[in-house]
Parts: C-alpha cells; sequence; structure tokens
C-alpha cells in the first residue's frame, strides 16, 4: 500500500512551521504521529499536496506543571509518554490510563494527544476525559495565539473551530477541584480496537452528596457528547446505587449513537448506560485523581 | 533539513542518511516513501514483513530509539536522525540472540510470518523491563497480531529468556 504524492517540509521552529501552513493553507496537512493521517492517505480520505513535519519542534512534545498552576501538555506528547509520565501517574492518573488503554504499543509510541484531538473523530479516547476536567487548548498562528475550551472545539465529524492557518501546540488542564475522574471504554478488543464506545465522568462530592459532575461520551454522537440530561440526575443528591442507574439511563436517551459494523446504535446505547453508571461509581470512590 | 533533488520528470528526492542497525546509509528517497518499503526494497532488509499495512497487526514492527513501532505507518523522512532496529540487527555475528533461540526451544513459530515483529517487541520490553510478568509480556505484544500459535509458546518464550538473566538487586524474580 502507497501514499500519494506530496511536498514535505521539516521546518525548524513553530513561526516557520506557521509561516508554511500560511502559505499552503487547505492544501496542506500537519503531520505529528503520523498514525491516523497516514492511514486516511493510504485511503485516499486525505490527498493533502503538502505535509508539513513538525518533527523538529521537540519542545512541543513536554508535560509539565508548578504546583497549584495549570497543567500543560505539549501536542506532540505521544499517547505513551502520557500514559507513562509520573507527573500525569501522580495527579492526573485518569489521563494517564486513558491514554494507555487507547490503542497498542505500536500505535501508542508514535500517536500523539495533538492528534488525537484535531482529526475529531468521534472515538477518539482522549478528549471526554479532558473535557470533563475542563481542558483548553492553544492553537497558533502567523496571525498570534488564541485559547479555546477543548469543549467548544469540536463541530462535528473531522469538523473543529480550528482555522487552515492553525497549528494545535498544547493542551491546558487546569488545576482540579474535583475529587474524582475516569475514563472507561468498551472494544471488541482489549488491544488495537478502537471504542464502541467510552464514557469520562469527573465528580466533586462533599461526603455522600455529589456537588458537581461532568459527564463526556465517546463514540455517541458525531462529536464527544455532553450527557447534561444525565449529570442533573445526580447533581445535589446522595448517591445510591439507584440514582447512578437513572443517570446510565438518562445518558443512554440523550445519545445519538451511530450503526455500523463495530455496533449498532441500540447496542452502543445499551453500552452508553452501563459505561456511565460504572463510570460514576469508580469517580465517586476515587479519593482523587 | 536534508537536501533535496529534482529530476528531469520534476519528481523531488530527499537525500537522507538512516541509521539502520548501526550503519549509516546514504539514500534518495521520495517523501511519500513509507519506512517499510525503503528497508525492504532499498536496503534488502525484508525480514520487516508487510502485513495489514494500516498499523493493526505489528509485522512491519521496527525498533526507533528502542521503540517498537509500525514502519508502514513512517514517512522514511521522518525516521532521518533516529536509530532503527529491524529483525537483522538482533542478531550479532551470525549468533542469534537469546530471544531468538528461545523462540526455536519454545516452539513459538509456526508460519514465521508475525515473528520478526514479535522479537523486536520482545527485545524492545526485555531492554527496559528484564524480568516482565506474563501480563507484561502480553501487553508487550498486544500490537502484534500471531494467527498460529495462540501466543502460548511466544509469552513462554519471552518469559524463558527473562528467568535465565540473574535478577538484579532488590528486584522481585
Amino acid at each position: 500500500m502507497y501514499l500519494p504524492d506530496f511536498d514535505y517540509y521539516a521546518p525548524p521552529d513553530l513561526s516557520e512551521a506557521c509561516r508554511l501552513l500560511r502559505e499552503f493553507g487547505s492544501r496542506a496537512k500537519i503531520l505529528a504521529g503520523g498514525t491516523d493521517l497516514l492511514h486516511k492517505m493510504k485511503h485516499e480520505e486525505f490527498t493533502p499536496e503538502v505535509i508539513i513535519s513538525l518533527k523538529n519542534l521537540s519542545a512541543l512534545r513536554e508535560i509539565r506543571s508548578e504546583p497549584g498552576q495549570d497543567l500543560l501538555i505539549g501536542a506532540l506528547a505521544t499517547q505513551n509518554e502520557i500514559a507513562n509520565s509520573s507527573l500525569l501517574q501522580e495527579k492526573y492518573r485518569s489521563i494517564s490510563e486513558a491514554a494507555w488503554n487507547m490503542a497498542n504499543n505500536q500505535i501508542r509510541h508514535m500517536g500523539t494527544i495533538g492528534g488525537n484531538i484535531v482529526n475529531a473523530v468521534p472515538s477518539a479516547d482522549l478528549p471526554p476525559i479532558l473535557i470533563v476536567l475542563g481542558a483548553r487548548i492553544t492553537l497558533v498562528s502567523t496571525e498570534g495565539e488564541r485559547t479555546v475550551p477543548l469543549e467548544e472545539f469540536f463541530l462535528g465529524v473531522h469538523k473543529t473551530v480550528i482555522r487552515d492557518d492553525e497549528i494545535l501546540t498544547q493542551v491546558i488542564v487546569p488545576a482540579q477541584t474535583t475529587t474524582g475522574s475516569t475514563y472507561i471504554r468498551f472494544g471488541l478488543r482489549k488491544s488495537g480496537a478502537l471504542a464502541i464506545a467510552g464514557v469520562a465522568v469527573a465528580v466533586t462530592m462533599e461526603g455522600e452528596i455529589c456537588r458537581s459532575a461532568r459527564i463526556v461520551l465517546a463514540a455517541a454522537a458525531p462529536l464527544p457528547l455532553r450527557a447534561r440530561q444525565a449529570e442533573q440526575v445526580i447533581v445535589g443528591q446522595r448517591v445510591t446505587p439507584g440514582l447512578l442507574e437513572q443517570a446510565g439511563l438518562a445518558a443512554a436517551q440523550e445519545s445519538r449513537p451511530r450503526s455500523s459494523i463495530r455496533g449498532s446504535t441500540e447496542y452502543r446505547r445499551d453500552l452508553i448506560r452501563v459505561l456511565t453508571r460504572r463510570a460514576l461509581h469508580k469517580a465517586i470512590q476515587k479519593e482523587h485523581i | 533539513m536534508a537536501e533535496v533533488l529534482t529530476d528531469s520528470g520534476q519528481r523531488k528526492y530527499h537525500l537522507i542518511n538512516l541509521n539502520v542497525n548501526g550503519d549509516t546509509r546514504t539514500l534518495a528517497v521520495k517523501a511519500n516513501a513509507l519506512l517499510v518499503n525503503v528497508l525492504r526494497d532499498q536496503l534488502d532488509l525484508t525480514g520487516t514483513k508487510k502485513g495489514c499495512e494500516l498499523g493493526d497487526c505489528g509485522s512491519c514492527t521496527v525498533l526507533i530509539d528502542g521503540k517498537p513501532v509500525n514502519s508502514c505507518l513512517v514517512l522514511a523522512v521522518e525516521a532521518e536522525g533516529h536509530e532503527i532496529t529491524t529483525i537483522e540487527g538482533v542478531s550479532h555475528n551470525d549468533k542469534l540472540d537469546g530471544l531468538q533461540e528461545s523462540f526455536l526451544e519454545n516452539a513459538a513459530v509456526q508460519c514465521g510470518y508475525c515473528t520478526p515483529g514479535m522479537i523486536l517487541a520482545g527485545k524492545a520490553l526485555l531492554t527496559h523491563n528484564p524480568h516482565p510478568s506474563e501480563k507484561e509480556v502480553r501487553e508487550a505484544i498486544s500490537g502484534n497480531l500471531c494467527r498460529c500459535t495462540g501466543y502460548v509458546n511466544i509469552v513462554k518464550a519471552i518469559l524463558a529468556v527473562a528467568e535465565k538473566t540473574a535478577p538484579e538487586e532488590g528486584e522481585q524474580a
């Protein structure tokens, strides 16, 4: 299997990358890990005339945080770098676990957090957990930079608010007041299978009372879907097993998954009910993220 | 950035230095050349196999800077500046590596198509974790599909090498 022809640039720094992207616009694609882009180019879903590689932009791989401050994850951090980061394992275990479970080892060594976001596919595993934690992203162009809440980034399948001349450079996760979070997914195999459904949850508990809850569903709509009805079921309430089941039912009802070879609409809905209940249970039990 | 040459048909070739199995090879490759094809067709390193060519099966696994990746999803131009190890670089002076011997001893090879990728995934694991648990072995080869063996003897072969080397002080055997 071969790739169509394209011109290739590997700019030495971000400003040159932005300048090239400005010049070529929609005729160009940004190459990070390549696990999604090259796959789609083999099927001619994408046929860019120009590839702009970010391989020389090693500053965009960094994962760092100051105590009490935001956590910054460079867009080029690979899934394995996120899964194995001691900083994330300590303070944001739900993000590192989501990265660990999303793909096999070979893909995790190449695939990046930026790619998982920008490709904007409904089954992507990192956006839901990042959205429930209130993440923002930085988009840079020759005009300057802007910060967008990740929740407002997605418009549909392969559709986002990113402009043709913008590059995603980092993910910002704010210091948390939530008490627990998790992302759980179901795929047909443990390894190397896309999520048929996934549920991310972040909660703030005060004793047995749920003070706040954010729930975001993967593969449940054309974009990561905030399950607001399900959130309303549990916020302000004393948590009981029956209440979690009700929240699961609400999430299933407001989801709108498509039928595909991997799972029918009905099957995915029922998965969302079960996964929402389990994810809430897990996030409520956890003392910290 | 690598030098770009243009031929009479206006095709562009990138002059790259690839470090493969310890040797530096200078090559002219088109931007769309995939690492797996350059290894097999230009460098005659046909031990690296092509299976699904979509990053699912792991038969094209090579190590880049010691990490297993699917060479069907890597551009050759992107691999410049990194150390690449293929199955041909695992044995030295015509003597099989301990892990390769272990695959033979434990009958971990049937048709053999997945074997180069399995051995490289196993090598990468054992290099940074010389005494893995069975679960860690299974996780390490989870990106490599085998349709013959049911994986039992492959897992056994990797664990057998781990048992042969003495655990370091303070490490649990």
